[in-house]
C-alpha cells in the first residue's frame, strides 16, 4: 500500500511538472510577452523598446531555463543595467542585490506579483481560494448527499415509477450547463420581470456574510449540474448491483428489501460513484468559473478570468499551479479511496 | 420469532401441473408447461435437461422469484401442503432461506464481494430465528466445519475473493444449510468447478443431505451427476417433463424417445468412434415460440407418427408395472425399448501415418508481477509447461487431458506461435518452429496448424457474416485466385461441415451454438490444415449437439488425414475418440500412452483420481471411490517435489519423503506408455481398475 | 401594427393546455406515491383464463400518466397545426410555428420514412422502438433542421446582425416601427440590447452548433480510436505513455486550457494551426490503416481503394491546414480553396483536443475487454496483422458503447461551445451562437428576460435531446 501511494505521488509530481510547464510555455510565448511589455510600459513602445524591456526582466532566456527559475530550481536571472544597478526577480526594490536570495520560485514561496491587482500572487490566491472553498463546501454538502440518495432511490427498483421520474430529473439537470441554469434561476427568482425576488441575483455580498438569500442560487447552480451526473452514475451502479446474483442470494435467504438495499447493495453500489465524485473536480472548477462570473462572486474562478483576460502572467501561473494541484490531489484521494472501498483490491 | 412450518406428512414439495410464462412487449413466452413433480421427505430428485428446457425456471418458480415479467399461469406449487403462490410476502420471506434454500452455479457471483463470509452466514439464523450474534457465530462455525473447510475461523473472517472456487461453493452450501432447511434446491452447483473438485463437492452434498435429512431438488444437465446424487429424476424437454421415475427405472427402462436419444448421444464406456459411434439427435431444439403442435420432440423423434403425435396436447401417462414412473409419449407401449441401437455406419480404424509433429523437452515459463495492482515488487516465475515431450502422427487423435491451470492452453499458444518457447523444440515436419512467432511464420506453416476454440458464442466475430469470415481466412491463406474462386471454396467448406449454403449471409447471432462451432471448424480447415488443435470444442455445447459436432470433427479428420490435438477435461469423450492420451497436471505431463493403456491400470495416481471423479451415466458401472483432498494448487505457487504430492493418496507408499523433494522422472512402463511417478513397479502392478462394468 | 400576444386568436386553448399539464403532474405524483406504497407485485397471477400483466391500481396510474402525456402532446400539436394555418393570427406561437414549417415537413418526412423501414435500418431503426430515444431524436433533429434551413436564410425573419431603430430590448411580439416592403412586421421574440431580432439570432445560433459540434466530435473520435486501439491492444510501454498523456490533458482544467489556447496572441503564434496539422492527420492515418489492413493480401485492390479514399482526403487536409500568410503555408494560394477563419479553427481544434483523451480512455478499455475474445485469438492464429485485428475484429464490436458515447459527447461539445461563447472566447463578437447571446442577455437579466431565455432553452433542449437519444440507443443496443 505504501509503495502504491508512493508511486501515485511520483506520477502526480511528474504530471504537475508537465502541466505547469505547458502553462508556462503558453503564457510565455512572445506575443504574450510583447503585450505584457506594452501594458506595463506604454502602448506606443517601439519594437526595440519592447525587446530591451523584456531583456531587462529576463524574459528573453530560453523557456526551460525560465521555467526552472520560476519553479525555483535554477538561480534567478539578474540584470545589470549600464549604470551598474542590478535588478532581478529576487531583488525587491530598495534591497541590496548582495543580500537577495539566489533562488526565488514557487518552491521558495515566491509566487510573483500580479500586474492587475498590484499585490503578491500568493496572498491573492490564498484569499480567493478560501472564498471559493466556502462555495465548494456548500456545493458538496448539497450535491453529494442528494445525488446519492436520488441515484440509490432510482436504482433500487429499475423501471419503477420512482426510477423513471428521478431519471428524467437527473437527465435534465445534466443537460443544463451552469450558464443556462444560472440564467434561469436569476430570471425566475430574482428578476423584476417575474417579480418573485426571493433571492439575490448577485453573490457579491456573500463574500463577507454568506446567507440563504445571496448564496443559495450560486450553490444550487453548480450543484445541480454535477448532481445529475453523479445521480445517474449511482443509479447505473445500483441497478447493476441489484441484478447481481448475490442480491438474489440475499433475497432468497429471506432478507427483507430495505435490508437488502442497505446491507448488501449499498456498499457495492457506491464504489463507482465515489471515483466519479472525485473526478468531478476538474469539471466543478469549470462550474465555479462560470458561476463566479455570473453571480459576481470574487473567488478563485473569477480571479482566473481576470488573470487570463488581462494577460496577468504571474497570477495566471499561480492560479494554474493551484488548480492543477487540486485536481491531482483529488485524483490521488480517489485512487486510494477506491482501493479502501473495494475489498477485492485491498486484500490480495 | 419464526418457527418452522408445522410437521406435514405428505411430500415436502408438490408441484402440480405448473405452467410458467414470461411476458415480453410482443408476446407471451411459455417457459414451463404442465409440469408436475413431488419430492418426499429425505428424497433427492433430479431435474435434467438441456439448456433452455425450463429446469431453472421451475426452481425460481418454487422460490417465487420469477422477476418482473414472469408469471405462474397455471397449476400450483405446494410446500408442506401450503400453496406458495397464496402466501403473503412476509410468509414467503420466512420460508426463503429458512425452509427452502437454494444453491447456484456461480459460487463467486452468489456471495457478496464486500461482506465478510461470517457476516453472510450469520445473517441467516439472525433473520429467521432472531438469535444473538454470538449464537449465530457458533452456528456458522459449526456448519463451516461440517462442509469440511480447513481453518473455519479464518474462513469466516475472509472475503469471498480470498477463497478458491471450490471453497466458495462449500461456503454457499454452508449458507444454505445454516437454518437446516427442509428443501434444498441446487441449480447446476458444480458446473463451474473442476472435475476433481466437483467430485468432492458432490460427495459433500450427498453426505450432508443425509445428515440433515434434507430433501433435494438437484438441477443438472449431466446425467452422470444425477445418477450419483439422486433417488428419482425428471427429464425435461422444451418446457415439459417428458419422463419421471426412479433412477433405476429411467436409466434402465426408459420409456420416452428423448430420454433414449439423450443416453445414446453421450459417450459411455464401451462407445468407440469406429465400432460404436454415437447417435446424435437430429435437428435443433425448438425455440419457445416455435414449438410444434403435439409432441414437442416429434420433429426430432425416430418413432414419430404423423397424424398422431402432432395432433394436440399429450399428457403424462403412468408406465405399467413400475413405481411412480410416468412418460409423455403416446407410443410408449408400442415401441420396443430393448431393441438394439441401429448402429451408425461402422468405420475402418485409420492407421496413423508419419510423425508430423514432434515436441521435445518443451518448457514455457512466464514472469508475473507478484502483485497485479500495485505493480513492482518481486517477479514470480510461473512454470506453465515443464519438459513436454511427445510425437503426433498423421491421422492420429492425441487427447490432452487436465484441469484448469494444467498448462494445456499455454501449450496450444506456444504451438500456434502466439508465444515462443522458453526452452526445447517443436518440430513440424522436421523444422523447428518453437521460436518463430506467428508474424514470422510463412503462410503454409500457419495454415497447416489451426485451432478450434472452446466457446461457441465467442469464436465468431459477431459483426461479420459467416461467409465473410471464412473468405477472410481463405484470403489470408492465399487460397483461390479471385473473389469468385474463394466464394466457391467457402460454399464448399460450408458443405463440408454440413451447414446449408444460405448460412453464408447470416450473422453469427442467428446461429445456434452447434452451428457456430461448425463454422469455427470450417474456418480452421479452410487452409487445408494438417494439425488442428481443438480446445474443448464441445464442452460448452448441449449433450445432444456434442455428439453431432464430435462426429463431424472425426469425419473431417478421417477424410483429410488430419492430426487432431484434442484438449479436454472430459474423460468420457476422450476415451471415445482419441487414439492416444496425455494427462497433464500443473504443467507436467504425468501420463502418456495409448487410450487403453491410460484407461486401465497401472495408472498415475492423478489419472486414477480423475477417472474416479468423472460421473458416468450408466447404472451398470461400478466405480472405485476416490476423492481428492483440497483444491488444485496455483501454478504461481506450485508444491515442492512432485506437483501432485499434496493431494496424492499413494504418497505414503513412497519411502523417504521422496515425493516432497524431487520431481519424479519420466518412466516407460511398456511400449509408448510413460508415467511420471515415484511409485515402485510392484505398487503400480497392484493397482485395480477404477471403473468396472458389472456383468449383465 | 398591433403588438402580437403569445397565442392570439387561439388563446381559448390555453386553459385546456394548463389543465392537461396539471393533470400530467398530478398523475405522475399519484403514480410515484402508489408505487412506493403498494407492495411489490410478486409476479403471481393464478386467476386462470387470460393471463396478462395488466392489473392493479399501479398499472392504472401508469395508464393515466400515459393518457395525460398524450393529451398534452396532442394539444401542443393542435397549437402548432393551427399556428401553421393561421400564422400571426395565432400570436407569436402561431407565427413561429409557421416560420418553422420547413422543419416540420422535414421532421415528419424523416420519421415516417424511418418508422416505415425501421426493421431494415439496424440500430438506427431500433431507436424507433424506444419512446425516450424517439423524443430525443426528434429534439435533436429539430435543431439540426432549424440550423440547416436557417443557414440558407429560411425560417429567420430578419438579418441577425441588423439593428432596427426603436426595438432595443423590446418585448416579444413588438411590431417594427417603420417596416419596409417585404419586411416581417414583428420581432417575434423581441429585440436584444442592440435592437437585433432575438428569434433570428437563435435560429442562426443553431447553425453555429450544428456545423461545429458533430464534426469536432468525429475528429475527437478519430484521434481517440487511432490511439486507443493500439494502447489497449498492445498494452505495455506504449499504453503507459499514451495513458499518461491522456491523463495529463484530463487533469488540465478545461476552462484554463481554453483561456490559454483561444486568445488572439496564441493564434498569432500559429500554435492552433500546428495542432490542427497533427489532429487533422488522424483521419488520414485511420483510413490508410483501415484499408491497408483489409486488402493487404490483394495489392491491386489495396492501391485502388487507397487512391480513391486517401487522395481526396489528403487534398482536403492540405487545404484546411494551410492558410496563406500564416505559419503553415504549404499550398500555393491558387490551390488553397478552403479557408477557415482563425477563430473558428482554434475553437474547433481546442474542442477536439479536450474531447479526445476521454474517447481514448473508452476505446482503450473496450479494446482490452474485446481482445480476450476467442475470435481475436482465431484471427491471431491465422496470422492476421495487429492493425487488422484492431480495426476489423475489435472496433466493429465496440460500436455499441461508442455510438452511445458519441451522442453524449456531441451534447458535451455543445455545452463546451456555449462555455466558449459565454466567455467570449474565439468566436467573433457579433456571432449569434447561443453561448454569446446568453452572455449578452444575462447582463440585463434583472429587467429583461427575453434576450437570454430563448438561447438558454434552445441549448437546454438540444443537449437534453442528445442525452435522451443516447439513453434510448443504450437501452436498445443492450437488448441485442
Amino acid at each position: 500500500m505504501g509503495l502504491f501511494i508512493l508511486r501515485r505521488v511520483g506520477i502526480m509530481i511528474l504530471t504537475a511538472l508537465c502541466l505547469t510547464f505547458v502553462v508556462f510555455f503558453m503564457t510565455n510565448l512572445y506575443p504574450n510577452l510583447e503585450k505584457l511589455a506594452k501594458t506595463q510600459g506604454n502602448f506606443r513602445m517601439s519594437d526595440e523598446a519592447v525587446a530591451s524591456w523584456l531583456e531587462k526582466g529576463g524574459y528573453l532566456q530560453s523557456t526551460p531555463k525560465k521555467y526552472l527559475e520560476w519553479v525555483g530550481l535554477a538561480p534567478s536571472y539578474q540584470h545589470q543595467a549600464e549604470d551598474g544597478t542590478i535588478t532581478g526577480r529576487c531583488i525587491t526594490p530598495g534591497m541590496d542585490p548582495k543580500d537577495a536570495p539566489r533562488f526565488c520560485g514557487i518552491l521558495q514561496g515566491y509566487w510573483g506579483y500580479s500586474s492587475v491587482f498590484k499585490d503578491e500572487v500568493s496572498s491573492i490566491v490564498a484569499t480567493r481560494l478560501s472564498l471559493t472553498g466556502i462555495l465548494m463546501f456548500w456545493v458538496m454538502l448539497v450535491m453529494v448527499p442528494s445525488a446519492l440518495i436520488l441515484g440509490v432511490l432510482a436504482g433500487m427498483k429499475e423501471g419503477s415509477a420512482t426510477d423513471r421520474t428521478l431519471s428524467t430529473v437527473a437527465i435534465t439537470t445534466t443537460a443544463t450547463p451552469e450558464y443556462v441554469s444560472g440564467v434561469l434561476f436569476i430570471a425566475i427568482f430574482s428578476s423584476s420581470a417575474v417579480g418573485l425576488k426571493w433571492f439575490k441575483g448577485t453573490a457579491t455580498s456573500a463574500m463577507d456574510s454568506p446567507n440563504l438569500e445571496n448564496f443559495l442560487l450560486p450553490v444550487l447552480t453548480i450543484a445541480l449540474y454535477g448532481m445529475g451526473y453523479i445521480a445517474r452514475m449511482t443509479r447505473a451502479s445500483m441497478t447493476e448491483v441489484m441484478t447481481a446474483q448475490y442480491i438474489r442470494t440475499a433475497r432468497l435467504k429471506g432478507v427483507s428489501f430495505p435490508k437488502i438495499v442497505l446491507k448488501h447493495a449499498l456498499r457495492n453500489a457506491l464504489i463507482a460513484p465515489f471515483t466519479v465524485i472525485m473526478l468531478q473536480f476538474p469539471w466543478l472548477l469549470n462550474g465555479v468559473v462560470i458561476v463566479e462570473t455570473l453571480f459576481n462572486y470574487k473567488g478563485f474562478g473569477w480571479t482566473l478570468v481576470q488573470a487570463a483576460g488581462n494577460n496577468d502572467i504571474e497570477l495566471l501561473l499561480g492560479v494554474s499551479v493551484v488548480s492543477v494541484l487540486v485536481v491531482l490531489i483529488t485524483q490521488l484521494i480517489s485512487d486510494i479511496g477506491y482501493v479502501y472501498l473495494n475489498p477485492r483490491i485491498r486484500i490480495t | 420469532m419464526m418457527n418452522k412450518l408445522s410437521q406435514h406428512d405428505g411430500p415436502v414439495l408438490e408441484i402440480d401441473k405448473l405452467s410458467i410464462s414470461f411476458f415480453t412487449r410482443l408476446r407471451e413466452i411459455p417457459a414451463v408447461m404442465d409440469f408436475s413433480v413431488s419430492v418426499q421427505p429425505g428424497e433427492a430428485v433430479g431435474l435434467v435437461g438441456e439448456s433452455g428446457c425450463g429446469k431453472s425456471t421451475v426452481a425460481l418458480g418454487v422460490m417465487q422469484d420469477l422477476g418482473k415479467n414472469g408469471r405462474i399461469v397455471g397449476g400450483s406449487i405446494k410446500f408442506k401442503g401450503r400453496d406458495l403462490a397464496q402466501m403473503s410476502p412476509e410468509e414467503l420471506r420466512d420460508i426463503r432461506g429458512n425452509e427452502i434454500a437454494m444453491i447456484y452455479q456461480e459460487p463467486m457471483a452468489s456471495l457478496n464481494p464486500a461482506m465478510k463470509i461470517g457476516r453472510q452466514l450469520m445473517e441467516v439464523p439472525m433473520i429467521h430465528e432472531g438469535v444473538s450474534e454470538k449464537v449465530a457465530y457458533e452456528r456458522a462455525l459449526e456448519v463451516v466445519t461440517d462442509v469440511r473447510l480447513p481453518d473455519p475461523e479464518r474462513m469466516l473472517n475472509s472475503y469471498p475473493h480470498q477463497l478458491s472456487g471450490g471453497q466458495q461453493q462449500r461456503i454457499v452450501i454452508a449458507m444454505a444449510l445454516m437454518s437446516k432447511p427442509a428443501l434444498l434446491i441446487l441449480d447446476e452447483p458444480t458446473t463451474a468447478l473442476d472435475v476433481t473438485v466437483e467430485a468432492a463437492v458432490v460427495e459433500l452434498v450427498r453426505d450432508l443431505g443425509k445428515k440433515y435429512g434434507t430433501s433435494m431438488l438437484f438441477i443438472s444437465h449431466n446425467l452422470g451427476l444425477i445418477l450419483e446424487t439422486c433417488d428419482r429424476l425428471c427429464v425435461m424437454y422444451s418446457g415439459e417433463a417428458v419422463e419421471r421415475g426412479s433412477i433405476a427405472d429411467v436409466f434402465d427402462e426408459m420409456q420416452h424417445p428423448y430420454t433414449q436419444a439423450l443416453f445414446r448421444s453421450i459417450p459411455l464406456p464401451g462407445a468407440d468412434k469406429n465400432a460404436h459411434p454415437l447417435v446424435a439427435i437430429p435437428g435443433n431444439f425448438p425455440l419457445p415460440h416455435e414449438r410444434p403442435k403435439g409432441c414437442n420432440f416429434g420433429p426430432r423423434c425416430d418413432y414419430f407418427e404423423a397424424g398422431r403425435c402432432d395432433q394436440g396436447q399429450i399428457d403424462m401417462a403412468d408406465v405399467a408395472g413400475n413405481d411412480r414412473h410416468a412418460t409423455r409419449c403416446l407410443r410408449n407401449s408400442e415401441i420396443d425399448w430393448a431393441a438394439p441401437i441401429v448402429a451408425g455406419a461402422q468405420k475402418e480404424k485409420t492407421e496413423p501415418g508419419e510423425v508430423v509433429l514432434k515436441i521435445d523437452n518443451l518448457k514455457k515459463y512466464y514472469e508475473v508481477a507478484a502483485n497485479a495492482l500495485f505493480g513492482g515488487g518481486t517477479k514470480k516465475v510461473v512454470k506453465a509447461n515443464e519438459t513436454l515431450s511427445f510425437e503426433a502422427r498423421e491421422s492420429e487423435t492425441l487427447a490432452i487431458v487436465g484441469e484448469s491451470g494444467c498448462g494445456k492452453s499455454t501449450f496450444a499458444k506456444v504451438l500456434m506461435g502466439l508465444e515462443t518457447a522458453t526452452e526445447g523444440e517443436i518440430l513440424l515436419d522436421g523444422q523447428n518452429i518453437e521460436q518463430t512467432a506467428i508474424e514470422a511464420r510463412d503462410t503454409r506453416t500457419i495454415s497447416d496448424v489451426q485451432m478450434v476454440f472452446q466457446n461457441p458464442f465467442d469464436t465468431l466475430n459477431p459483426s461479420m457474416t459467416v461467409g465473410r469470415q471464412i473468405i477472410r481466412a481463405l484470403e489470408i491463406f492465399d487460397i483461390g485466385d479471385s473473389d469468385q474462386d474463394r466464394k466457391q471454396r467457402m460454399l464448399e467448406l460450408l458443405d463440408l461441415v454440413k451447414l446449408p449454403r444460405a448460412f453464408a449471409d447470416r450473422m453469427p447471432r442467428q446461429l445456434s451454438g452447434g452451428q457456430k462451432q461448425r463454422v469455427g471448424i470450417a474456418r480452421a480447415f479452410s487452409g487445408g490444415a494438417r494439425i488442428v488443435v481443438a480446445d474443448e470444442p464441445v464442452s460448452a455445447l448441449d449433450v445432444s449437439v456434442q455428439a453431432a459436432v464430435t462426429d463431424l470433427l472425426m469425419e473431417i479428420q478421417r477424410s483429410e488425414k488430419t492430426t487432431l490435438l484434442f484438449i479436454s477435461h472430459d474423460l468420457s469423450i476422450v476415451r471415445y475418440l482419441s487414439d492416444r492420451v496425455m494427462v497433464m497436471y500443473l504443467g507436467h505431463v504425468v501420463e502418456l500412452g495409448d487410450t487403453d493403456q491410460v484407461f486401465s491400470p497401472p495408472y498415475h495416481p492423478y489419472t486414477e483420481a480423475l477417472l474416479s471423479a468423472v460421473p458416468i451415466a450408466d447404472t451398470s458401472v461400478e466405480k472405485e471411490h476416490i476423492v481428492l483432498e483440497g483444491d488444485i494448487p496455483s501454478a504461481m505457487d506450485p508444491p515442492s517435489g512432485c506437483p501432485f504430492q499434496t493431494r496424492c493418496r499413494w504418497k505414503s507408499e513412497v519411502p523417504g519423503g521422496l515425493c516432497d523433494r524431487e520431481v519424479p522422472p519420466t518412466r516407460s512402463l511398456e511400449a509408448g506408455h510413460q508415467i511420471k511417478c515415484h511409485l515402485s513397479d510392484e505398487i503400480l502392478e497392484r493397482m485395480q481398475p477404477v471403473i468396472k462394468i458389472a456383468a449383465e | 401594427m398591433d403588438p402580437l400576444s403569445w397565442t392570439g386568436n387561439i388563446a381559448f386553448l390555453d386553459p385546456l393546455l394548463f389543465f392537461a399539464l396539471g393533470l400530467l403532474a398530478l398523475s405522475v405524483l399519484v403514480w410515484i406515491v402508489l408505487s412506493a406504497v403498494l407492495p411489490e407485485n410478486r409476479a403471481i397471477n393464478v386467476t386462470g383464463g387470460s393471463a396478462s400483466l395488466s392489473s392493479g391500481p399501479l398499472v392504472l396510474a401508469a395508464l393515466a400518466v400515459k393518457a395525460a402525456f398524450l393529451a398534452t402532446s396532442a394539444l401542443v400539436a393542435v397549437y402548432l397545426l393551427l399556428g401553421i394555418v393561421m400564422g400571426t393570427g395565432a400570436g407569436i406561437i402561431g407565427a413561429m410555428a409557421q416560420r418553422l414549417l420547413p422543419v416540420w415537413i422535414a421532421l415528419v418526412l424523416l420519421f415516417t420514412l424511418s418508422i416505415l423501414f425501421k426493421r431494415k435500418l439496424g440500430l438506427y431503426g431500433k431507436l424507433f422502438d424506444s419512446p425516450i430515444g424517439m423524443i430525443g431524436f426528434a429534439l435533436v433533429m429539430f435543431w439540426v433542421f432549424t440550423g440547416f434551413f436557417g443557414a440558407v436564410d429560411m425560417i429567420i425573419t430578419h438579418d441577425p446582425l441588423a439593428q432596427l431603430s426603436g426595438l432595443k430590448n423590446k418585448v416579444p411580439g413588438t411590431p417594427l416601427r417603420s417596416p419596409e416592403d417585404g419586411d416581417f412586421l414583428w420581432y417575434l421574440l423581441g429585440g436584444d440590447n442592440l435592437a437585433r431580432d432575438v428569434f433570428s439570432r437563435m435560429v442562426k445560433g443553431a447553425w453555429e452548433v450544428v456545423k461545429i459540434a458533430p464534426l469536432a466530435t468525429v475528429f475527437a473520435f478519430m484521434v481517440g480510436i487511432t490511439l486507443g486501439l493500439p494502447a489497449g491492444y498492445f498494452g505495455g510501454k506504449l499504453d503507459t505513455f499514451l495513458s499518461f498523456l491522456a491523463n495529463l490533458i484530463l487533469a488540465f482544467p478545461v476552462i484554463l486550457l481554453f483561456y490559454l489556447l483561444v486568445t488572439p496572441e496564441i493564434v498569432q503564434t500559429g500554435l492552433p494551426q500546428f495542432m490542427a496539422v497533427v489532429l487533422f492527420a488522424f483521419p488520414l492515418i485511420f483510413f490508410y490503416v483501415l484499408i491497408n489492413a483489409r486488402y493487404r493480401t490483394q495489392p491491386q485492390k489495396n492501391y485502388l481503394w487507397l487512391a480513391v479514399v486517401l487522395l481526396p482526403m489528403l487534398a482536403l487536409y492540405l487545404m484546411v491546414v494551410s492558410a496563406p500568410g500564416s505559419k503553415v503555408d504549404i499550398l500555393p494560394t491558387a490551390l488553397d480553396r478552403i479557408d477557415i477563419p482563425g477563430g473558428i479553427l482554434v475553437v474547433f481544434v481546442s474542442v477536439v483536443f479536450v474531447n479526445s483523451p476521454t474517447v481514448f480512455r473508452i476505446v482503450r478499455g473496450l479494446t482490452m475487454d474485446i481482445k480476450t475474445r476467442d475470435y481475436v485469438a482465431a484471427a491471431q492464429t491465422r496470422g492476421e496483422r495487429p492493425w487488422y485485428i484492431m480495426l476489423w475484429e475489435v472496433l466493429p464490436n465496440a460500436r455499441g458503447p461508442l455510438i452511445v458515447d458519441f451522442c453524449l459527447r456531441i451534447g458535451y461539445t455543445t455545452i463546451l461551445l456555449g462555455t466558449l461563447g459565454f466567455f467570449g472566447l474565439g468566436l467573433p463578437p457579433e456571432s449569434p451562437d447561443w453561448g454569446s447571446t446568453i452572455n449578452e442577455g444575462r447582463k440585463l437579466l434583472a429587467i429583461y428576460l427575453h434576450p437570454a431565455l430563448p438561447p438558454a432553452f434552445a441549448l437546454l433542449s438540444m443537449v437534453l435531446g442528445l442525452n435522451l437519444l443516447a439513453d434510448g440507443l443504450r437501452e436498445e443496443s443492450l437488448k441485442d
